[in-house]
């Protein structure tokens, strides 16, 4: 156990969050989520588990010392498994990036709200967020592709159902937008 | 669920890496992808004082065959993530094992950010990549302060969650041979949820020659033991054309041969029973696999 | 005419908020409060010796440390027991923080109060706890052995023994042409909303007041409790429960020790104070439910008919019993489900162990009795070789013997009076919609090809509304707007959509006209909670009687306005008309500037109010006697009795001959909940249901070792479903309108998980061809059971006639 009875160092951490430059000072041990959600008051990234299994809390990152393909928005990661002085320099999509910049719903937000693929919503960012990531990479997934997608988000209230049809619509929305 | 506090090291290049972890001994642990190491500090079972986070040494962050015929093997860098390895034509196209066995590892999002190095480093027997290593005879590239080793898979895995790492050392690739000849794989497991660790996961590596009888056949085993098992099964299943070899007896074979314990998730007897139904349909997939291939016939059986 | 919403698939209001990340739940509130973690106990039975805080009080950041002896008055003494019972005859409370003794592991020993989480949890691992230990009870067959007792006072570890009955049924078994006896036991599931429990309190010592934010099902309950334990004014105190992140019934208890501490540290410092549950405490400090053993006895003639049905439940209720014995209440009246049982009798032993409190989790015991009766049915019909849904459909209460009162007391101490349903019909759609005739042949193909599969099928009643009442405000604002509020909390149940859509209808407005507030007891001081599938029963009705109370009112005033008589008027797209009159119209906005004689031009509306005012009687005042200003209104539905909601589900299954492992091919699903308010919603929550009926069946268990340490308290080890886990569900549904509540609601929330371990359970013994009779089952255990069953160890499976 190290020594708590000192205040504990700090450490600066600059990145670039939905586009906005950000910057905090931090303990080194400040998990990335609760860092966007209390320093930087992101609170839309959610917390469920707090041991990486719930998916709640995933966002999209690209930098971090990655040197490989990282798509458009960024790679999904959980934010709970991570310390946010890891991401000094990095750039960071939450939730709160998924709406289109006039603030209304973006593609994959809009299809959830169509295909009523939410309930109490609070795991909700982290599939929002998942999903978007996937579709750059499989912009028409079949049924089977879509639940395979989000098959390590856990949802309590809707059983997946309309999720997966949320997935489908959003694949179609954002190919109409494409097309048209 | 929040982790102690640590001093936090964020070397650039791996020699200020090593030399980090000399200074800081055995109060120190690197940080990888984190997806292992994360949840235990955050549930207050792994509390290391100095962590070293090995994020930003983009030298290691790497996947490459090397050689050819008889001495190839794809080689692993420290910071390469799952994903990286898993999507790797190269490596897919002379190892498909790694794609087959990285696709049951967790969820993607998962295999994002955790690194193949680091689970190999966390040596937990419910981990795929130890078992291929093992199946592969493959080894790890390990370095400190003091100089390089590289320690084959039968020595590296010592326990559960043990690796024969030392405190000052840094696993910096690890190396996955590619199986000489005619060779055939295939990955499966039983998970009870999709993407949860394996009640027990069988990888095979299976070689046919020309007239496509099995001359070699190697099965690796996670969840079933304390370090990944590798049971070389040629013998029993004798040197015989694939469609005539009998895959089952080979399964209650390796069956036989296992000491699984049971837990809270699966009693002892059947994950003994996994192992040996396991056991035959990889082989049975592997032999598949390696017809197809290689192009061994021109019918390829369903 | 304005478009009618109700019935509709109105896509929800909430949902663009909690899409963008907008949504505010109780961690999302509060920046920079201080924050609490507890001292939990590592060990299930134990005394405490001593507390020493020492080592914590030199971390950087701690604010204060709180153990049971620093608590005064009535926060420190035990925690209520909500909900008595005549049977409750040992009910006993924990105390917020323990006081010399702890019953389970998990249980809260001391509060630490700092800067942040991180901080609280250094001091937490430098308090040190001596105990002494105490022999633990775990698992029921220990607690009711009774070799060592979970409290000293309470003997034989029975804090309840509660019979229902009906009839003479040890006589009627005993005289039937047949009798079967089974023993039965279904596991630990727990509700596990994705959002664990969280309190944030903020006291104003210069207005004192205190407002608590708590992720409840229950806030104005938790605004009485607060008050009573703070020695508070209740009007000095308000609750709110905002954005809630799932419930399932563990956020119906209250208070929980955490919303009497927070409130408490918050006013005792000066300080806004926050406690935030995190995952591992929700497991071993909020609610487990399901966990019972049953013996059934059940007497019947040739034609599968009941005569008798006498039922032996054991209960473990964990160590405490603050909700009272709500759940084995329901699995005694709701075991019943759509049969007529002959003459029925239920004893229920409600047991103390050393393990998490046991309190309704979506179903609330109504998945046990479920089990009971549809295993029995089972059983009945591989007795006899009869078609199982033969069997069933010849034990149903027929439409025209409703209303059907059991002679048994429900939930609610009201008579078991079932209102409406028809079963048959139910059976019938169920049946074709899954092919259960044609299975036959889709068996023998599948056996051809070498596959296993099986069929099953489970049928479920639910009482649901149950009272006493729920409250509606319905206002319509000077723009046009209108704002309701109702005192009931939500949770993803989408009820600021539902609610609006009748109000929407009842006045005449487009639904995004209408805004929702729930669960905030600023805005609604008299409620009950959410649970018991009551919300839209209860508040829907409520909130249409409120609308139609303003609508009478718009029209009188209207009628002033425009000269007509009111019962000529109708509201059409928020616009008063008169019928069949065009052009004579004065829009809602309107009349609710008409309502308030004080109109100082703050807008538009206002100054064209004043087209329409009347010049007023100068003799009389200027608010009528037996009026009040403005246009709203409120109202209360309070029903004589529970609404009986019904439906039935059936599933196939294919299981891996060698590995055990179970797929569901397909699961089909006919409910019927009355009226639909939206359909969307209504489908929502069946499937939400069923995939945790699915979870209960084939995945989640609590599991205790012998030492009482939860041994899965992770999402790691305790299996919720993923996507992947869940099978398509194709529903369809029945229409059978409720003749008790003004829009003909039943309640929908808990139905799709009840029948879950009934079907699977079915359609698994179909499958293997031997009795299935604990669940959930797991591939493993499955395996076990074949082998058992080729040693013919089961030769007479647990089920006999005791002819």
């Amino acid at each position: 156990m190290s020594d708590t009875s000192a205040a504990e160092p700090r450490h600066e951490v600059n990145l670039v969050v939905n586009g906005v430059p950000r910057s905090a000072t931090v303990p080194a041990r400040r998990l990335l989520s609760d860092f966007l959600r209390h320093d930087l008051g992101l609170t839309g990234t959610h917390t469920g588990c707090e041991h990486g299994v719930c998916g709640a809390c995933t966002v999209l990152v690209t930098g971090a010392g990655r040197s490989d393909d990282e798509g458009v928005s960024g790679r999904p990661i959980r934010s709970c498994l991570q310390f946010a002085v890891m991401y000094d320099g990095a750039e960071i999509t939450t939730v709160e990036g998924c709406t289109r910049p006039d603030g209304e719903l973006g593609p994959v937000q809009q299809a959830f709200q169509d295909c009523h693929g939410l309930q109490c919503g609070f795991c909700t960012p982290g599939f929002v967020t998942t999903i978007t990531a996937y579709l750059e990479e499989n912009p028409s997934p079949s049924e089977e592709e879509a639940r395979e997608a989000i098959s390590g988000n856990l949802c309590r209230c809707t059983g997946y159902q309309n999720i997966v049809a949320s997935v489908l619509r959003a694949a179609e929305l954002k190919s109409e937008e494409v097309g048209g | 669920m929040k982790p102690s506090g640590f001093t936090y090291h964020r070397p650039q290049t791996v020699d200020e890496a090593l030399d980090v972890l000399g200074r800081v001994g055995p109060e120190g642990k690197v940080l990888a992808g984190g997806q292992s190491l994360v949840p235990m500090m955050n549930m207050r079972l792994a509390a290391p004082a100095e962590l070293i986070d090995i994020n930003r040494l983009t030298a290691l962050d790497y996947v490459q065959v090397e050689g050819d015929g008889a001495g190839a093997a794809v080689r692993v860098g420290a910071t390469a993530r799952h994903t990286t390895v898993e999507r790797d034509t190269a490596a897919f196209t002379v190892l498909p094992l790694l794609r087959q066995a990285l696709s049951h590892v967790a969820h993607s999002t998962i295999r994002n950010q955790g690194t193949t190095v680091g689970s190999l480093v966390h040596a937990d027997p419910a981990g795929e990549m130890t078992a291929v290593l093992a199946l592969l005879d493959g080894s790890v590239e390990v370095r400190s302060a003091h100089g390089a080793r590289c320690v084959s898979a039968s020595d590296f895995f010592v326990g559960p969650l043990e690796s024969c790492l030392e405190p000052d050392e840094l696993a910096t690739s690890a190396v996955f041979p590619v199986p000489e000849g005619r060779s055939g794989s295939a990955w499966l497991e039983v998970a009870r949820r999709h993407g949860d660790y394996a009640v027990c996961g069988v990888g095979a590596v299976l070689r046919l020659d020309g007239d496509a009888r099995v001359v070699a056949a190697r099965t690796g085993y996670i969840s079933v033991d304390a370090t990944p098992v590798v049971l070389d099964l040629g013998e029993v299943i004798g040197r015989v054309p694939y469609d005539t070899a009998d895959w089952d007896a080979a399964g209650r074979y390796a069956a036989a041969q296992l000491q699984p314990e049971g837990d809270i998730h699966a009693s002892a007897a059947y994950r003994r029973q996994l192992a040996g139904v396991l056991t035959s349909r990889a082989l049975s997939a592997a032999a598949r696999h390696a017809l197809a291939r290689h192009d061994i016939m021109t019918e390829v059986p369903q | 005419m304005t478009t009618r919403s109700l019935g509709e698939p109105v896509a929800r209001r909430e949902d663009p908020r909690l899409l963008s990340g907008q949504g505010r739940y109780v961690d999302d509130i509060g920046t920079g409060a201080l924050e609490v973690a507890f001292v939990r106990s590592p060990h299930a039975h134990a005394r405490i010796v001593d507390i020493d805080v020492t080592g914590a009080l030199d971390v950087d950041g701690i604010v204060a440390i709180y153990t049971h002896e620093d608590l005064p008055g009535r926060v420190g003494e035990p925690l209520p027991l909500l909900i008595p019972h005549d049977a409750l005859t040992h009910g006993r409370t924990p105390y917020p923080l323990a006081k010399d003794e702890v019953n389970h592991v998990g249980e809260p020993i001391v509060m630490v109060v700092a800067t942040d989480r991180y901080v609280a949890e250094d001091a937490c691992d430098r308090i040190q706890v001596e105990f002494d230990f105490l022999p633990p009870v775990v698992g029921i067959e220990v607690a009711r052995d009774a070799e060592h007792l979970v409290h000293d006072d309470v003997p034989g570890n029975v804090a309840a023994r509660l019979v229902q009955e009906s009839g003479d049924a040890r006589a009627a078994v005993a005289q039937a042409p047949h009798v079967l006896e089974l023993d039965l036991e279904i596991e630990r599931s727990a509700s596990m909303p994705m959002e664990g429990k969280a309190v944030f309190a903020r006291w104003d010592a210069d207005d004192t007041s205190l407002r608590v934010y708590t992720s409840t099902q229950a806030s104005t309950s938790v605004r009485a409790a607060v008050a009573a334990k703070l020695e508070l004014p209740a009007d000095r105190v308000e609750v709110v429960a905002p954005d809630v992140g799932g419930g399932f019934g563990v956020k119906i208890v209250h208070p929980w020790p955490e919303e009497i501490l927070v409130p408490w540290a918050a006013v005792t410092l000066g300080r806004e104070v926050k406690w935030t549950e995190d995952r591992r405490e929700h497991f071993v400090s909020s609610a487990h439910e399901r966990g019972q053993l049953q013996h059934v006895k059940v007497g019947f003639d040739s034609e599968g008919r009941l005569h008798g049905l006498d039922v032996t439940i054991w209960h473990d209720n964990g160590a405490y019993t603050p909700y009272g014995i709500i759940v084995p209440i329901i699995t005694t009246t709701q075991l019943l489900g759509p049969y007529k049982p002959g003459a029925y009798r239920a004893e229920c032993f409600s047991l103390y162990t050393n393990t998490v409190i046991v309190t309704p989790y979506r179903g609330a015991g109504r998945p046990q009795g479920c089990f009971a009766m549809e295993r029995t049915m089972d059983a009945i019909a591989d007795h006899l070789g009869l078609d199982r849904a033969v069997v069933r459909e010849r034990n149903f209460i027929r439409p025209d013997e409703m209303p059907y009162d059991h002679g048994l007391v429900f939930q609610d101490g009201r008579p078991l009076i079932y209102d409406s349903g028809d079963y048959p019909a139910s059976l019938d759609k169920l049946k074709k919609l899954i092919g259960w005739d044609e299975f036959d042949d889709y068996r023998a193909a599948a056996r051809a090809e070498g596959r296993q599969v099986g069929i099953g099928m489970a049928c479920y009643v639910e009482g649901t509304g149950v009272g006493p009442y729920e409250g509606g405000f319905v206002k319509v604002e000077t723009d046009g707007s209108v704002v309701v509020a109702t005192g009931l909390t939500t949770q993803g149940q989408g009820h600021q959509t539902a609610f609006a859509q009748i109000v929407a209808d009842e006045l005449g407005v487009p639904v995004e006209k209408v805004t929702v507030t729930t669960g905030d007891t600023r805005r609604f001081k008299y409620a009950v909670g959410t649970f018991a599938s009551r919300a839209a029963v209860m508040s829907g009705n409520a909130v249409a009687l409120a609308a139609r109370n303003v609508r009478e009112k718009a029209l009188r005033i209207a009628g002033e306005a425009l000269e007509a008589d009111p019962r000529d008027l109708e509201i059409v797209d928020g616009i008063v008309q008169v019928k069949g009159t065009p052009g004579a119209t004065v829009p809602l906005s309107t009349v609710a500037v008409l309502s308030n004689p004080l109109r100082y031009a703050f807008d538009e509306e206002t100054q064209r109010a004043t087209q329409f005012a009347t010049p007023g009687d100068p003799e009389k005042p200027p608010v009528a006697e037996d009026d009040e200003p403005g246009l709203e209104g409120t109202d209360y539905y309070s029903p004589a009795r529970s609404t009986f909601a019904n439906g039935m589900h059936a599933a196939i299954v294919e299981i891996d001959p060698d590995t055990a492992e179970i797929s569901i091919l397909r699961y089909c699903v006919v409910h019927d909940c009355g009226t639909l308010i939206n359909p969307r919603i209504v489908e929502g929550q069946i499937h939400g249901g069923v995939a945790q009926g699915v979870a209960g069946a084939l995945y989640e268990r609590m599991v205790y070792d012998d030492a009482g340490q939860l041994l899965n308290a992770s999402f790691m080890d305790f299996l919720m479903p993923y996507a992947t886990e869940v099978p398509r569900i194709e529903a369809d549904h029945l229409e059978t309108p409720s003749p008790l509540n003004p829009l003909g609601i039943k309640g929908a929330g808990e139905a799709g998980v009840i029948p879950g371990a009934s079907v699977l359970a079915s359609a698994i013994e179909d499958a293997e061809g031997f009795r299935i009779s604990r669940m959930p089952i797991s591939p493993s255990e499955l395996y076990e059971l074949r082998q058992r069953h080729e040693r013919r160890e089961q030769n007479t499976t647990n089920t006999k006639d005791s002819r």
